[in-house]
């Protein structure tokens, strides 16, 4: 039997730690305030590039989000773990991944982002982790119920290509249409001028971070949401390891490279309505343990030929464009108009889906 | 007697959960699981090593994985 080193303890602290000493350096080198990475802003910040919402100060084609899948590919066809597979309920994971933004948008945050603001002392985020692992304990109780999304099928290798390829296809869109300075268009793509959209390191190391972190990352599993799930619902403690490792490390750069300011107010793009930064994170703890993974974790299994990871992923991005149509996504001001509307509908889409969808499968 | 667990195509927390029940069930004894994904056969080896049962063998097929695990 080979052995899968990244696997094993010290594969997921290192995988932490690489992850969190990367993120703060990302920061360092262009990305915004706490954000070195964060799958849910970033994705958003995607949406915003391709037009799906017309936030003027979250448009980017983030390339971290582009070598995670790239990254992820490869990993699993060097070690021989690219399955194509799908059809396990996509439609309910398109709605999942759709809400999970929502939610994650209302915090300002993904579980990634979360962690990287606490490490960059953001007392915020204390209660949108708390959110988070409320949302995920609600999912483990589902889990002991029964809920199950079904068993996928194999599929052509080329079903499992899709996402991958799309993330290649933005890749070469940022390619023809780079970012001009000062200007909110190229060609095709939206750019910021203005608020975190415009702060980014620069594309390739961006690029080569994302790629390096998706290999790491799909050889260790590493997951937000699972650490803290298998944690609940096993008193499993490895993938929680990680977060831990991730954590610290990247409090650690922080420090050194005097990025670590704590408190609660006028912290980067984050807002201080707390109970609002717990919802927004229930909800997408939540969705997040119903559909299986973390933001993260949903980009590395589409990237090994997960289909309805994939279409996690559509469902996160076109969640994006609704939160900033609609109103629903904060800002450092507060929740957004309808953002509280959008918490309460998701939970009960969440619940329904919880309630409705199990059975025992053997 | 063999007992068969088949997790085939469900995704991680379900096989792990899947074994345990039959592990809590029957205590000691054979089991074998079916899984078809890396992480699976990682997760449910790390599970049920932590419940004192010892992976005794993993076959690799077309289908993905076949666990044995053993407790004596």
């Amino acid at each position: 039997m080979k052995k899968n080193i990244f696997a094993t303890r010290w594969g997921i602290i290192g995988v932490g730690a690489f992850i969190g000493v990367l993120a703060a350096l990302l920061q360092r080198l262009g990305n915004p305030g706490n954000m070195g990475i964060c799958v849910a802003c970033f994705e958003r910040d995607i949406a915003g590039a391709l037009g799906l919402h017309r936030a003027g100060v979250v448009q980017y084609m983030r390339p971290e989000i582009i070598g995670f899948v790239l990254g992820s590919l490869i990993a699993a066809y060097l070690f021989n773990e690219f399955r194509p597979r799908m059809g396990s309920a996509p439609i309910v994971r398109f709605v999942l991944g759709v809400f999970a933004m929502i939610g994650a948008l209302v915090f300002l945050g993904c579980p990634w982002r979360a962690i990287l603001r606490l490490a960059g002392g953001d007392g915020n985020a204390i209660f949108g982790l708390l959110g988070l692992i409320g949302g995920i304990w609600i999912g483990t109780l589902f889990l002991k119920g029964g809920y199950n999304l079904g068993r996928v099928q194999k599929t052509y290798t080329s079903a499992g290509w899709l996402l991958p390829l799309i993330m290649a296809g933005f890749l070469i869109l940022m390619l023809i249409f780079p970012q001009i300075k000062g200007e909110a268009k190229s060609g095709i793509l939206f750019y910021s001028v203005k608020g975190p959209g415009v702060m980014h390191a620069p594309l390739i190391i961006s690029l080569l971070v994302g790629l390096a972190i998706g290999f790491a990352a799909q050889r260790s599993r590493f997951c937000t949401m699972g650490a803290f799930r298998d944690l609940i619902l096993f008193k499993h403690a490895h993938l929680f390891f990680g977060i831990i490792s991730l954590v610290v490390s990247a409090f650690v750069v922080n420090l050194i490279l005097g990025q670590f300011h704590p408190g609660f107010v006028k912290q980067p793009v984050a807002h201080t309505m707390q109970i609002w930064n717990f919802g927004g994170m229930v909800l997408a703890g939540l969705a997040f343990a119903l559909a299986g993974g973390c933001p993260g974790r949903q980009l590395f299994l589409a990237g090994e030929g997960d289909g309805d990871s994939a279409v996690f992923v559509m469902g996160m991005i076109v969640g994006a464009g609704f939160a900033h149509n609609f109103g629903l996504a904060s800002s450092p001001k507060g929740v957004g108009p309808h953002g509280v509307a959008a918490v309460i509908i998701g939970l009960i889409v969440c619940l329904f889906i919880g309630f409705t969808m199990r059975k025992k499968v053997i | 007697m063999s007992i068969i667990i088949d997790a085939g195509g469900l995704s991680c927390p379900q096989p792990v959960l899947m074994t345990l029940d039959k592990i809590k069930e029957i205590q000691k004894g054979e089991i074998t699981v079916k899984v078809d994904t890396d992480t699976s056969k990682e997760n449910v080896s790390r599970a049920v090593q932590s419940q004192g049962w010892e992976v005794a063998d993993i076959k690799e097929d077309r289908e993905g994985y076949q666990l044995t695990i053993r407790k004596n």
